[in-house]
This record gives C-alpha cells, sequence and structure tokens, in this order.
C-alpha cells in the first residue's frame, strides 16, 4: 500500500508533465504507466489523474483531487479558486513578461499617443491588474493559441506572456519589455482533504521537504 | 421568451424541496431541543447597523427615505442587535436559533449560492469552554439527527496566530499581509512575507510551522511558545465535551476563517463527500459589546444545500 493511500492527485501534462513524474517517483508512487500510456487521463490505482494545467485547480477545489500540482501561472489567472498553496516545487521555472516588437516600443507610443494599449494575452487578469498596478490603460484581447501572432499583425501593440528560454519570443522578432514576475509549479491541496487527510498530505510535504 | 433570475439564485423544485425541509425539520427540532428558541429577523437591515467585522453585504438598496439598506450577510449580527435592543435587561445565558437566508457575492456555483440557507445556533452569556463545549455538542447533536455519518469537525483558536506574532515582537504595521496569506492558506505567500521579516531563524520557522499542525488531541500538548495559552483553552473544552464529540475533533491550529468578529476557539465542519466546509462557527466575545451588552458569545451556522449536498454523497456511498 503505498503511504499516499487512497489521496487522488492532479497531475499537469505539458511541460510540467515530466518533472512532475520523477516528483510523484520520489514520493513512491508508480508512474511507469502514465509514461507510457500518453492516452489514458485516470489512474485509478495509483490515484493519479492528467489534465491541463489550467483545469488543475478546478478538480482541487471541488475535491476531485485532494491534492495538485501546477503553474503559479495558472493560480495568479485563477486567484478566486478557493484552494491552499502547500509548497514552491522550484521547477517549471518561468516568467510572465511584456514585450513587444523590436525597435521603438509601439505600446508606449499607444499609450502616449491614443492613450490606451492593446495587450494580447492568455492571462486576461494577470495583464489587467499588472497595468492597472503600474498606472496605465490598456485594452486587454483574450486569445487561445499563439500569441505571437497578434503584435506580428497589428492586431495588438505588445502581449503579455509566460516565457521559459525566451526563444519564441526572439524567433518572432519580440523583446521583452518587463518582467512581471517568476512562477514555479505548486503543490496545492482542496481545503477539506488538507484537514480530513493531513497524515497523508503531511506526509507528502515531509517527502517533498527532504528532497 | 428567456427570463432569468439573478447569478448565484436559485429556484428550488418539489423534490428538492421535500428534502431540504426535512433537513431544516430535523436540525430545528434538535435545536429547540437543547433550550434555543427560533427567532426571525428582516432580510433587510440597515447598513448602518452592521459592525466593520461582519461579512460585507452583496447588496445594498434605498428605501423611499434615501436610507441605505442591506440583505442581511449572516444571522449573527441580527440576533446580536437583537440582544442588544429586545434583551437589554435579560439574565444570560440566553440561547436563540434560526432557520433563515442569508446573502453574499460568492462565485456561484454547487453548493454556493449567493441566496443561501443557514441553520445556526447563537449562545449569549457561557464564557469559553463551557459555552463552546454546549455549541459543539447541539453542532453534532443535529448534524448526526440530519443523518451525516462521516463528518469531522475542524477546530482552531483565532488567538492563536496574534498571540505568536505578540510573542516575536512582530510590529502591527507588519500583520496585515501575514494574516492574509494565512486566511487563504497561501504557505509559498505567507514564507515570503515571514521571511521579509527579517527575524531570528527560529522565530520564522515557528511561524510558519505551527500554523500548519492539525491532528488529534496530542499535538495540543506541543510547544507552541507565546501560544500556549490558546492551546491551553483547546485543552480545556476537549474535558469539557462527551467522547462522541471529542472524536469528531480535528485541531488545527492554522484554522482562521474570513469572518472578522472571532475572539477565540473557531471550527468548520467537513465531510469527505463535498470540497468545501458544511458550516462553522466559533466565539465572538466582542461582537455584542457593540449592540450594547457586553456579553461573551459562540455561534455557528450550517449550510443547508451544502449539507443536502454530503447527505446525498454519503447515502450514494461513492465519490463525490
Amino acid at each position: 500500500m503505498s503511504p499516499t493511500r487512497g489521496l487522488t492527485i492532479a497531475v499537469p501534462r505539458g511541460a510540467l508533465f515530466p518533472p512532475t513524474l520523477d516528483l510523484l517517483d520520489g514520493l513512491g508512487l508508480d508512474t511507469s504507466e502514465l509514461r507510457s500510456n500518453d492516452r489514458k487521463l485516470l489512474f485509478a490505482d495509483v490515484g493519479l489523474i492528467t489534465m491541463r494545467p489550467s483545469d488543475v485547480p478546478t478538480y482541487v477545489e471541488a475535491g476531485a483531487a485532494d491534492l495538485g500540482i501546477t503553474g503559479k501561472d495558472v493560480l495568479m489567472e485563477q486567484s478566486e479558486r478557493a484552494i491552499y498553496e502547500l509548497a514552491d516545487l522550484g521547477f517549471g521555472r518561468c516568467e510572465m513578461v511584456v514585450a513587444s516588437v523590436a525597435g521603438p516600443d509601439p505600446a508606449a507610443e499607444a499609450l502616449r499617443r491614443l492613450g490606451v494599449m492593446r495587450i494580447a494575452t492568455k492571462y486576461p487578469k494577470i495583464a489587467t491588474r499588472h497595468f492597472e498596478a503600474t498606472g496605465r490603460q490598456s485594452e486587454i484581447v483574450e486569445v487561445k493559441g499563439s500569441v505571437e501572432l497578434a503584435p506580428l499583425t497589428g492586431l495588438v501593440d505588445a502581449i503579455v506572456d509566460l516565457t521559459a528560454t525566451g526563444v519564441t519570443l526572439e524567433q518572432n522578432g519580440l523583446i521583452v519589455r518587463e518582467r512581471i514576475t517568476v512562477c514555479t509549479a505548486r503543490l496545492i491541496a482542496n481545503p477539506v482533504s488538507h484537514k480530513l487527510r493531513s497524515a497523508e498530505i503531511d506526509y507528502v510535504l515531509e517527502r517533498l521537504r527532504a528532497r | 421568451m428567456i427570463h432569468p433570475i439573478p447569478s448565484g439564485t436559485r429556484d428550488v423544485l418539489p423534490d428538492e424541496m421535500r428534502e431540504l425541509r426535512a433537513i431544516g425539520e430535523r436540525v430545528r427540532t434538535v435545536f429547540d431541543a437543547a433550550g434555543y428558541g427560533e427567532v426571525y429577523t428582516p432580510a433587510l437591515e440597515y447598513e448602518s447597523t452592521l459592525v466593520p467585522s461582519a461579512p460585507p453585504p452583496a447588496y445594498r438598496l434605498f428605501d423611499d427615505q434615501g436610507e441605505v439598506l442591506v440583505l442581511r450577510s449572516d444571522m449573527t449580527v441580527p440576533i446580536a442587535r437583537i440582544v442588544g435592543t429586545r434583551y437589554l435587561d435579560a439574565d444570560p445565558p440566553l440561547r436563540f436559533c434560526y432557520l433563515a437566508h442569508a446573502y453574499r457575492g460568492v462565485r456561484p456555483q454547487r453548493g454556493q449560492s449567493r441566496e443561501f440557507l443557514q441553520a445556526g445556533v447563537e449562545l449569549i452569556g457561557p464564557p469559553g469552554a463551557v459555552g463552546t463545549a454546549e455549541a459543539l455538542t447541539v453542532l453534532c447533536a443535529a448534524l448526526d439527527a440530519a443523518g451525516l455519518a462521516e463528518y469531522r469537525i475542524g477546530i482552531g483558536d483565532a488567538s492563536i496566530y496574534p498571540a505568536l506574532l505578540d510573542g516575536f515582537g512582530v510590529p502591527s504595521e507588519a500583520r496585515a499581509p501575514l494574516l492574509q496569506e494565512l486566511v487563504t492558506r497561501d504557505f509559498v505567500g505567507l514564507q515570503r512575507e515571514v521571511d521579509a521579516l527579517g527575524i531570528s531563524q527560529e522565530a520564522a520557522s515557528a511561524l510558519l510551522r505551527i500554523p500548519q499542525i492539525r491532528g488529534g488531541r496530542e499535538i495540543l500538548d506541543g510547544e507552541v511558545g507565546a501560544a500556549g495559552k490558546a492551546l491551553e483553552g483547546l485543552r480545556d473544552l476537549y474535558d469539557h465535551l462527551s467522547p462522541d464529540v471529542a472524536g469528531r475533533l480535528i485541531f488545527d491550529l492554522g484554522l482562521l476563517r474570513s469572518l472578522g468578529y472571532y475572539t477565540g476557539a473557531l471550527f468548520e465542519v467537513y465531510d469527505p463527500m463535498l470540497g468545501v466546509p458544511i458550516g462553522g462557527g466559533g466565539r465572538y466575545d466582542d461582537l455584542l459589546a457593540h449592540y450594547g451588552r457586553s456579553l461573551p458569545a459562540v455561534g455557528f451556522a450550517l449550510n443547508i444545500e451544502r449539507l443536502h449536498i454530503a447527505l446525498m454523497g454519503e447515502e450514494r456511498g461513492g465519490q463525490r
């Protein structure tokens, strides 16, 4: 019987997936099936479910998962969720930045001459908060796909996006104008599970600290 | 033709209503047998009646005189008002119960309505462990009567963290960000704020470690420095409880509730079938003074809709 007996953990697919699996190995969970089967979503016998990172807070808040792993960017964007943030896992380090096309900053010019900057992002709340906090008027354009496209086509003056290496920005002729915050992977918990499953959750935290 | 209803409200049709009524009736019967008289107060109160520590009202309106009215955000404040106006000379203890709607600006989802039905009690007069033990006993009797089997009660004390901050000499202006991180249980944020205080390593690790301690009676014997008095209060409370009630408790040294008026012991009700608390309460020894009667008090409220969801989950015996 695993020491995390009966806990359900929401696991993010995507960039955070490989380091998360390594972390789960360290907790003594068997992740071999997750590594070999990338179509299956629910691994009930080891208490793991896989999903998009942005869905992790949804499952954890409702208690469909007791614990979850997701990026701080997701948590900041979904700041209204009633979940507990237990630990900074350190991996998956990215920066949330404001970027625009190289040369004179079109966003600065738009703000000066038109009073408002148009900003494309997948993170409308983080972007709104950032520009409000820095006293600039902005019009947020929410896009679902490649954000880098938006400033190249004249849709917007700048973007707010997450970048790990800066390579994608660079390849699209964009440069970082401002760094909003650093985001890493976090361990989150359902508030009720945090009480009812405290022994198992504290075991996980202890193993994480001992890494 | 679409005729919408306001966000966060909903209609209840006969099948559900029958079940909600039955739960409410079972709970109210317990309150009544324990000597708690039912009261009803207006859904509308003057905004000026509210204390700043009350849950913020979600709906404000004007009456024909231009006075600002609010839809009540809980029943504790209206009952405190009643005690301060209609029971000015009555000798404590006073016992009241209610089954009534309250209104808050929550994000609507299952178990989270902006208009929600609460069943609760307020016990005015008995201080400390005696009063809290009675409230917990009534709470467990009500949950038992409703038919909930697997519930647990998380209990802490609102004075634990302030006492720790006092003990380590953290200035009052530096406390708000710490308490904010703790209320939302952002332990990564709490670590950041504690590190920023520039206090000793030992003090910093206590401020991070102690609010994460949860468990049975044994944790109350741990070393918690300046919070020792609060733990003594919880040990005293434990000794006042019957084994049935005591067996339901999970002590949680980091428990804080978002309502500002709690002063001492405070608690929340959990069930494995629901990811959010079913209800909660605690001691509010300073609130009644605001309404002209300086009496210690304790109370709790159960959210009937959430209780219903948990009951159905347990009945189905399966996944929440």
